[in-house]
C-alpha cells in the first residue's frame, strides 16, 4: 500500500487506498496549486484541444462531404483515382503529421516542465 | 508432412517457446500484468498494433473492401485516427496513474468471440472447427497461465511481425501483377462494378448507398458513416486491452514512443489494406470468395485475403505456389488470433482478480491484505475461467454469416459509450465520482447492445423497418453514455454520496501530468 505522498516507487499493480491520510491529500493539492503545475497544464492543453478539434473536425469532413457532395467526391483526378479516395489517404498523413508534431513538442516542452513539478515534490518530501 | 501443418507448427513451437521462458519471470503481480514495467517504446508499439491488427482487421478489412469498395476502406481510416485520441488524452495520464480501468469483462468477452469466430467461420484447415476453437483456446489459456503479460507482450510482437510480413508480400506480388502501375491497379479497380448500385469499387456509397433513405431529415447513409466513424475513432481509447499495454512501459516518454511506432505499423498496415481487398476484388472477384470450389452462393468475406494469397501464388509460382502461399497466410492468421485472445484473455483475468477479486472483495468487504502470490494465483485461475467461457461461446455461437470487423464494430461502440466516459471524466473532470462512472458504464453499455439488437445490423434477414433505424448505434449510444456520466455525478453529488471523489482527483490529476510516484524508483 501507498503511504508515501509523493515519489518513491508506488506499487504500479495496485490501486492507491480509497481513504488518503489527510496530510497526503494536502500534498497533492499543494503541487497542483503551484505555478510550475499549472505551467505544465496550460502548456498540453493549449496544444491538445485545438489538435483534437482539428482532428475531428478533419475526420467527420470525410464521410460528411460522401453524404452532402457526392457527385464532386466521385469526381476523378488522377485516372481513375477520384476526390474520396485521395481524402481518405490524406487522413493518414494527417494522423501522423499530428502526432509527430505532439511528440517533439511533448518530448522537449512537456517533459522539462513535469520534471520541474517532480524536482519540486522531491524537495518537499526531504523539508 | 502437410505444409500447412508444418507452418502452424511452427507457429505453436514460437510461441511455447516464449512462454517458457516467460513463465520463469511472471511470479509478482507487476511481473504478470505490467511486464516488470520493463517493455520499451518500441517493443510496447509493437505489441500495442499487434494486439489491434486482430482477424478482425486482417481477415475482415481485406473482406470488407473487397466486398464494399471504398466503403470498407472507412475502417481503415477510422482505425488509425483513434490513435490520436489515444495518444493525445489517454497513453500518458494512463501510463502515469494506474486507473482500474479494465474491470470491464463484459466488453472482453464478444470481442473475444468474434475473434474466435473469426477462425471460425474460416475453413481452411478443412477440419471440423469446434476442435480448431478448443485448440486455439487452450494455447491461449497456456500462454496467459504460465507466461503472463511477458509471454503475451512478446507472442504479440512476434505476431505482429508475422503479421506485417505478409500483408507486405502479398502487397508486393498484387503490385508485381500489375507491372508496378498504380494507374493500370486504380483502372481495374474501377471496373469493377457493385451489382446492387452499379457504383464502382473506388466510390463511395456501396456498404450504404446515398440519397436511397433519410432519417431524422438527414440522408442515411451519411448517418451511419458518421455514426461509424465516432465509435472507430472514441472505441480505441476504451478498450482494455490497449489501455493495459500503457501500464507495461517505464515512463511517459516511452508510452509517446509507443504510439508513435503502433501508428506507424498500423497506419502502414491499413494502406496496403488497399492492396489486399482491392486485389482480391479485381483479381478472385466476390463471387468466387468461398470455402469451397470456385464459384459460391453465399461469399465469405473473411476468405478474401486468403484466397487472394492463392490466386498470387498460383500465377507467380505454380500450382504448389498458391498452396505455400496459402498455408503461409493461413498460419499469420493462426497465430494473429493466438495472439489477440491471449492478450484479451489477459486483460480479462486482470479486470477481474485485480480489480474486482482484491480491491472489491479481499480489501473493500473483507478488510484483508492480499499476498503477491495470492494476487497471480487468482489471475491465473480466472484466465482459464475466461478461456473455457470464451471457447463455450464460440463454439455455442455457430458460424455467422457476419464479417468478423462488424461483430468487432459493437467492440468499439460498447467502448466508446461505456468505457470513454468513465476515463476521461477520471483523468479531466475534478467533479466526477462513482456515481457517474457506474451509470455511464451501466447506460453506454446497455443503450449500444439495445439499439444494435433493435436495429437493422443484428438479425438475418435484415428487417424492413428496425425500431432502430441505423445499424450504427455510436452516434446515440455515445452522447448517451457520456450525458448519464455527467447526470448521475451531479444526483451523486446531490446525494452526497462520495465526497472522497474531489479530494482523490487532486492525486490523480497531479499523477497524470507529471508520472510522479509512478517512475521506477531509480529514475528519480
Amino acid at each position: 500500500m501507498a503511504t508515501e505522498p509523493v515519489p518513491g516507487g508506488a506499487d504500479p499493480a495496485s490501486t492507491p487506498p480509497v481513504v488518503d491520510a489527510p496530510q497526503e491529500v494536502a500534498a497533492w493539492e499543494g503541487l497542483e496549486a503551484t505555478a510550475e503545475f499549472k505551467d505544465l497544464v496550460r502548456a498540453r492543453w493549449k496544444f491538445v484541444i485545438p489538435a483534437t478539434v482539428f482532428f475531428l473536425v478533419y475526420y467527420f469532413l470525410l464521410p460528411v462531404l460522401n453524404g452532402v457532395a457526392t457527385g464532386f467526391m466521385r469526381t476523378n483526378v488522377i485516372g481513375d483515382v477520384n476526390v474520396a479516395y485521395l481524402f481518405a489517404l490524406s487522413q493518414f498523413l494527417m494522423a501522423w503529421l499530428l502526432a509527430f508534431f505532439y511528440i517533439r513538442r511533448a518530448n522537449t516542452v512537456f517533459d522539462a516542465l513535469a520534471s520541474r513539478v517532480r524536482e519540486l515534490a522531491g524537495r518537499r518530501v526531504q523539508s | 508432412m502437410n505444409v500447412t501443418l508444418l507452418l502452424f507448427l511452427i507457429v505453436v513451437g514460437i510461441t511455447l517457446v516464449i512462454t517458457g521462458w516467460a513463465a520463469r519471470r511472471a511470479n509478482t503481480t507487476v511481473q504478470f500484468w505490467a511486464a516488470g514495467r520493463g517493455i520499451t517504446g518500441w517493443q510496447n508499439g509493437l505489441a500495442i498494433a499487434g494486439d489491434y491488427m486482430s482477424a478482425a482487421s486482417f481477415l475482415g478489412i481485406a473482406g470488407l473492401i473487397a466486398f464494399n469498395g471504398y466503403d470498407g476502406f472507412m475502417y481503415s481510416v477510422g482505425w488509425l485516427v483513434a490513435y490520436l485520441t489515444v495518444l493525445f488524452l489517454i497513453a500518458e495520464p494512463m501510463r502515469n496513474q494506474m486507473i482500474g480501468a479494465g474491470s470491464l469483462i463484459k466488453i472482453l468477452i464478444p470481442t473475444l468471440d468474434s475473434n474466435l469466430k473469426g477462425w471460425f467461420s474460416w475453413e481452411v484447415l478443412g477440419t471440423k472447427l469446434d476442435p480448431s476453437i478448443t485448440l486455439v483456446g487452450l494455447l491461449m489459456m497456456i500462454y496467459v497461465i504460465a507466461g503472463g503479460m511477458v509471454a503475451t507482450t512478446w507472442v504479440q510482437i512476434v505476431k505482429a511481425v508475422m503479421l506485417m510480413g505478409g500483408a507486405i508480400l502479398l502487397s508486393f506480388l498484387v503490385l508485381l501483377h500489375f507491372g508496378f502501375n498504380l494507374g493500370n491497379f486504380f483502372t481495374k479497380i474501377a471496373s469493377v462494378k457493385d451489382a446492387k448500385s452499379g457504383l464502382n469499387f473506388m466510390q463511395p456509397g456501396i456498404q450504404y448507398q446515398y440519397g436511397k433513405e433519410t432519417v431524422w431529415g438527414i440522408d442515411k447513409a451519411l448517418l451511419e458513416n458518421v455514426s461509424l466513424g465516432m465509435a472507430l475513432i472514441l472505441g480505441t481509447a476504451g478498450l482494455p486491452h490497449i489501455l493495459m499495454r500503457f501500464f507495461t512501459v517505464p515512463n511517459g516518454r516511452a508510452a509517446r514512443t509507443s504510439v508513435a511506432w503502433a501508428m506507424g505499423l498500423i497506419g502502414s498496415f491499413y494502406i496496403m489494406t488497399t492492396f489486399l481487398g482491392f486485389g482480391a476484388a479485381t483479381l478472385v472477384g466476390k463471387a468466387h470468395i468461398c470455402a469451397v470450389g470456385s464459384t459460391c452462393k453465399t461469399p465469405n468475406s473473411n476468405l478474401a485475403a486468403p484466397k487472394l494469397a492463392e490466386f498470387l501464388g498460383n500465377s507467380f509460382f505454380g500450382t504448389g505456389g498458391g498452396e505455400f502461399l496459402l498455408a503461409l497466410i493461413a498460419a499469420v492468421a493462426f497465430a494473429t488470433i493466438l495472439a489477440v485472445v491471449a492478450g484479451l484473455t489477459l486483460a480479462a483475468s486482470s479486470a477481474f482478480s485485480h480489480d474486482f477479486y482484491v480491491n472489491v472483495l479481499r480489501r473493500g468487504i473483507a478488510h484483508g491484505e492480499v499476498s503477491e502470490r495470492e494476487q497471480v494465483l487468482v489471475a491465473r485461475i480466472t484466465a482459464a475461467v475466461v478461456g473455457l467461457i470464451a471457447i463455450w461461446l464460440a463454439s455455442k455461437a455457430g458460424a455467422t454469416t457476419n464479417a468478423a470487423a462488424l461483430v468487432a464494430g459493437l467492440a468499439f461502440v460498447i467502448a466508446a459509450s461505456a468505457n470513454l466516459p468513465a476515463i476521461l471524466f477520471t483523468l479531466f473532470w475534478k467533479r466526477f465520482n462513482t456515481w457517474g462512472a457506474v451509470a455511464g458504464l451501466l447506460g453506454g453499455t446497455v443503450m449500444s447492445i439495445w439499439l444494435y439488437t433493435i436495429g437493422p445490423g443484428f438479425s438475418l434477414p435484415v428487417p424492413t423497418h428496425p425500431a432502430f433505424p441505423l445499424a450504427n448505434v455510436g452516434i446515440v449510444s455515445i452522447p448517451f453514455g457520456f450525458l448519464c456520466a455527467v447526470v448521475f455525478t451531479w444526483i451523486g453529488e446531490l446525494v452526497r454520496a462520495d465526497r472522497l471523489a474531489e479530494i482523490k482527483f487532486h492525486e490523480i490529476d497531479v499523477r497524470a501530468q507529471t508520472g510522479l510516484g509512478a517512475e521506477p524508483a531509480a529514475a528519480i
